[in-house]
């Protein structure tokens, strides 16, 4: 895998004022960074801090935020757990519809989110093809946190996915070898070598799938509805503020601001450390 | 390599959470240009007639008998929540006919003299009924069954004017000694979940999700023959009255006034009927 002299030019980590960026391509670069700073900076602005700490302290708010963090957590953990078997088997190896399985999975990404939420419906929902069967022995999935759950996993598990997958397919397969040689068992190989190895852009791609899951609303709302404290989660939240007080709304979606940024600025400086 | 890869992913990471944050936020209502743009043809009159969107279904089969009944009239709706049809005619829209789905936002537009005062007259009842899939899971028989332990009822978020109507229901329940004073709770206690319009409330009955659910009649009209429908008695049913009047500023008076007349008419109101208003 050579290093293509392009790759150099665009990935040249830092910028001194020797190398300063040319004027045009910063200029140009203005009207569509501009365009996604100033709504949010519009939030800001637009918070009122001691509304806000009111607003803070209400239950539907912290119901909300320990749902929204309970459940995309577990969210991202299954991913993880059932996303990287699959990851690892596309990345590493070559079979007959190994393609079909990669779009499909890209399905999931591309689909509006009420389509993933009528589809979970349509499986899990009490008289859903796999739904039915579960309700015949007694578990209802509709309404329940569990729906939360798997309406962020089917929404969010593809992002870590597609991650893992390049993850995995850059790491060189000659280390692998190497250590086969050695002695070292596939298992050995794979914690040792190929997770060490892939570890910064697997976390990259399970951050990206944790902010989708956090940011879950269509799926969540057709199919696990909307109930203080065991479906509402923030989205749900701010989207019902929005209609009925507007501060609330606005507390809420300043929280998943910090929040969302606070994460990704740690897990940049966790990626800068170890690249 | 990896780096690259590091860079694309925070950068998809960062687009990606930028959307999710503004995922939520629900599209901004768009006027219709339907009603502004509309051509004036010299051998036709076109009637703009501003409704309320619960009367859609209604109103459009409404507008098919009317302008049989009177050659050369063509009726353009826009569809939408009375509130902002308010908000439109005070601002100016061109609109012959105002529909409003509450009296509240009638008496906005007579009170910026939009429509003359006593020009409004009510056409439609509204009203909230309990339904439940055909197969009654849940073995409802009447309103206060709605309190057995373990029920999955879906009621309107509170957001929305019917799940207020909804929560006025449970709360005059209560105080009746048929019901009892902790019949509200009880109720409350069997939701599952609070949906955001009372379109979805009706799906998830429908699709058996739920065993009960509250919305207005002409929703379950929607859907009738996939519904057993339990009647809120009137004592405590809140009733939603439908006001609608010809706007003062209308470039066809006369049209503007024989709609009015052909909704309150006996035609009018049978077709009002069959989607599941009340006729006034």
């Amino acid at each position: 895998m050579a290093r293509s002299t392009a790759f150099r030019l665009t990935a040249r980590p830092t910028w001194r004022f020797s190398n300063l960026a040319p004027l045009g391509l910063m200029l140009a670069s203005l009207p569509i960074l501009a365009y996604l700073l100033f709504p949010i900076l519009a939030i800001i602005f637009r918070v009122d801090l001691r509304v806000m700490l009111e607003h803070l302290v209400a239950r539907e708010v912290s119901q909300a935020i320990s749902l929204s963090l309970f459940t995309s957590a577990w969210s991202t953990a299954l991913s993880l757990l059932f996303g990287t078997p699959l990851a690892y088997l596309l990345a590493r190896y070559q079979f007959r519809g190994r393609s079909l399985i990669d779009t499909l999975i890209d399905l999931p990404m591309v689909l509006p989110p009420s389509v993933a939420g009528i589809a979970l419906l349509m499986a899990f929902g009490r008289r859903g093809m796999l739904g039915s069967w579960l309700n015949d022995i007694g578990i209802s999935l509709a309404f329940t946190t569990v729906a939360v759950v798997l309406a962020q996993v089917f929404v969010s598990a593809p992002f870590y996915i597609k991650t893992a997958i390049s993850a995995f397919a850059g790491v060189e397969r000659e280390l692998e070898y190497a250590a086969e040689i050695d002695g070292a068992s596939p298992w050995q190989v794979f914690r040792y070598m190929t997770v060490p190895l892939a570890w910064p852009v697997l976390l990259g791609g399970l951050v990206m799938s944790w902010a989708r899951a956090l940011g879950e609303f269509g799926a969540t709302i057709i199919f696990a509805g909307n109930f203080p404290g065991r479906t509402q989660t923030m989205p749900l939240a701010i989207y019902l503020g929005f209609e009925l007080d507007l501060n609330l709304a606005l507390t809420l979606a300043m929280i998943m601001l910090v929040v969302s940024f606070g994460v990704l600025w740690l897990v940049k400086a966790i990626l800068r450390q170890r690249v | 390599m990896s780096q690259r890869r590091t860079l694309f992913v925070l950068m998809a990471l960062f687009a990606l959470l930028l959307s999710a944050c503004g995922q939520a936020t629900p599209a901004a209502p768009s006027p219709s240009a339907e009603a502004s743009t509309a051509p004036i043809v010299a051998t036709t009159t076109t009637l703009n007639v501003f409704a309320a969107a619960s009367l859609t279904t209604a109103f459009q089969e409404i507008a098919t008998a009317f302008e049989a009944a009177n050659p050369g009239v063509t009726v353009v709706y826009n569809f939408a929540g009375s509130q902002q049809l308010a908000n439109q005619i005070n601002e100016g829209a061109p609109a012959d006919v105002f529909a409003s789905a509450n009296l509240k936002q009638m008496d906005v537009v007579i009170a910026s003299g939009m429509v003359a005062s006593g020009q409004e007259q009510n056409f439609a009842q509204n009203q909230l009924v309990l339904i439940l899939p055909k197969e009654n899971p849940a073995a409802v028989q009447t309103l206060a069954d709605l309190t057995k332990p373990g029920l999955k009822l879906v009621l309107a978020d509170k957001a929305t004017p019917i799940g207020q109507y909804t929560l006025d229901v449970l709360s005059k329940a209560s105080e009746l000694p048929e019901y009892g004073a902790t019949y509200a709770e009880a109720v409350l206690a069997n939701v599952v979940s609070y949906e955001d319009d009372v379109r979805s409330v009706l799906t998830k009955v429908r699709l058996g999700e739920a065993d009960a659910g509250i919305l207005y009649t002409t929703d379950a009209a929607l859907a009738a023959d996939e519904l057993v429908q339990i009647s809120i008695p009137e004592t405590i049913n809140s009733i939603a009255t439908y006001p609608i009047a010809p706007l003062a500023k209308s470039a066809a008076p006369e049209v503007a006034q024989a709609f009015v007349d052909f909704v309150r008419s006996a035609e009018g109101q049978a077709i009002l009927v069959t989607y599941g208003f009340l006729s006034y």
